[in-house]
């Protein structure tokens, strides 16, 4: 049985993510209602959606973070169970970057980028340290690797954190609000490094209110509620003709500010 | 019976040694027994959480002395012969790691709950996030309490004396018999014991120092 959910029995084009029917509680508080979704290899999704509106909680499935009840989520072809090894295999593949960066604060720039290459994927520190440069000046801030994130402004420290999971060399990265707790004039610099990301066609998906960001490079854009899925579309119809009642409330109220 | 200082002192101080020896026992050992239980607790939390609880509970809960009663007069009974000594190690190491996992489960739950989400997001499994990721931040924050317990804990190792392990207060109270100085006798023996704690919080301090300065 285990066989069939290995990466190796994947069709060619079935999707990066699939989510089919999931449905969480918290005690008697249902968090997610019957979530599906489905995300191809390459595609950059965009979830918004009010605050409490379980966006978060979803994106957390997907690297279970958090524990789905009911329905399946199936991460490049391995469903996410209480088996050990798929949780293992599926974090290996997928990357995620934070609201408060959560970067190591006891660890430098440079050892928080190489830890988890060296201890999970148990690569050489030469080879770890060369790849983390990399991804550090991919990130524009090479000149930092060996200052600890206490020594980094919000902008940078989010930056590391994506050099960081980027080290890990993931097919999928997951992000939730990462600009929301950034001063503004930092925000662009954190959205400059997405958009390339973007731009490469790594899969994403991104829990933001940067709907400039959403226009730019998303391939479809989400709109949670109360635990549901209410609306999905690409930028252009998502911003122009929204379908729903609530979406169109809730755009007129981000795109005021 | 004249016993002058000149013998008393020395007498005194080899008798430390049996109070050192005890204290370190115990500290080692109920260290590594707070650290299985802190790692059953975060590792199983299923099973640990509840477990370590009720563990830490009924060793708190009771007075020392009489966990070192049963220990002593209760091992016996299970056909196991136990030296005062063992016995006092045995039951002050119990305590030690019961009080050591309640102290520094404080510590880990100090650490921001972002650091378990990132590490695990990394793939890391529950070991490497403890040995790289929290046990180190933990650490800072376990020092001052840590010492602050084995000070306790080297004071508490008087009430082996009770069941007849030679160490300082028993010494003391032997010589104390002897001379008919008690007040002398006992002065000098807590002169002693102040000279063993007062160099660990000095150095719990100075390491504390150490750690701020290297961040
Ligand atoms: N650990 C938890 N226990 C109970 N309720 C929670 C917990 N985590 C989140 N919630 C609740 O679930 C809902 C969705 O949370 P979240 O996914 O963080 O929303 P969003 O990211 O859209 O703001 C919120 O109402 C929140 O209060
Ligand atoms: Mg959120």
């Amino acid at each position: 049985m285990p066989d069939t959910q290995m990466p190796n029995a994947q069709m060619p084009d079935a999707p990066m993510i699939q989510m089919i029917n999931v449905n969480k509680w918290y005690g008697n508080f249902q968090v997610l209602k019957d979530i599906s979704l489905n995300v191809a290899k390459g595609e950059r999704v965009v979830i918004c959606g009010p605050s409490g509106s379980g966006k978060s909680t979803a994106i957390r499935c997907i690297n279970r973070l958090e524990q789905h009840q009911t329905g399946q989520i199936l991460v490049e072809g391995v469903e996410l169970t209480d088996q050990v090894k798929n949780i293992d295999h599926v974090r290996r593949e997928v990357g995620m970057v934070f609201q408060q960066f959560n970067l190591f604060p006891h660890l430098t720039v440079l050892d928080n980028l190489t830890l988890a290459p060296r201890r999970v994927r148990k690569q050489s520190r030469a080879d770890t340290e060369a790849q983390a440069m990399h991804y550090l000046e991919r990130v524009k801030i090479a000149e930092q690797a060996h200052k600890y994130p206490s020594q980094l402004s919000g902008g940078q420290q989010q930056r590391v954190a994506i050099a960081r999971a980027l080290c890990m060399e993931p097919h999928i990265l997951l992000f939730d609000e990462p600009t929301s707790a950034l001063d503004p004039e930092m925000i662009k610099e954190v959205l400059d490094v997405m958009v390339s990301l973007a731009e490469d066609h790594m899969t994403m998906i991104c829990v933001t209110h940067e709907m400039g960001f959403a226009k730019t490079v998303a391939d479809k854009v989400i709109f949670m509620d109360h635990g549901q899925i209410i609306e999905v579309a690409p930028p252009a119809a998502f911003f122009s003709t929204p379908k729903h009642e609530r979406t169109r409330l809730f755009l007129s109220q981000v795109l005021k500010h | 019976m004249t016993l002058s200082l000149a013998d008393i002192i020395p007498f005194l101080l080899l008798a430390a040694r049996w109070t050192l020896l005890l204290s370190a026992i115990a500290f080692i050992g109920g260290a590594s027994g707070a650290l299985l239980l802190l790692l059953w607790r975060y590792g199983a939390p299923r099973t640990g959480r509840r477990a370590t609880a009720i563990y830490i509970q009924l060793l708190q809960g009771t007075p020392l002395l009489l966990q070192l009663f049963l220990v002593f007069f209760g091992l016996p009974l299970l056909g196991v012969e136990v030296s005062p000594l063992a016995a006092a190690s045995i039951a002050l190491t119990l305590y030690a790691s019961a009080f050591l996992a309640e102290i520094w489960r404080g510590c880990v739950d100090a650490i921001p709950l972002g650091q378990w989400d990132a590490s695990a997001s990394l793939g890391m499994n529950f070991v490497t996030q403890m040995r790289y990721i929290i046990l180190p931040q933990s650490l800072k924050i376990a020092i001052p309490p840590t010492v602050g317990f084995l000070v306790q804990l080297l004071k508490s190792t008087a009430l082996a004396s009770i069941v007849g392990f030679n160490e300082l207060t028993r010494s003391g109270q032997i010589v104390a018999n002897a001379t008919f100085k008690p007040f002398l006798i006992y002065a000098l023996v807590a002169l002693i014991y102040f000279a063993m704690c007062y160099p660990l919080t000095l150095g719990s301090r100075a390491l504390e120092r150490r750690m701020r300065i290297t961040r």
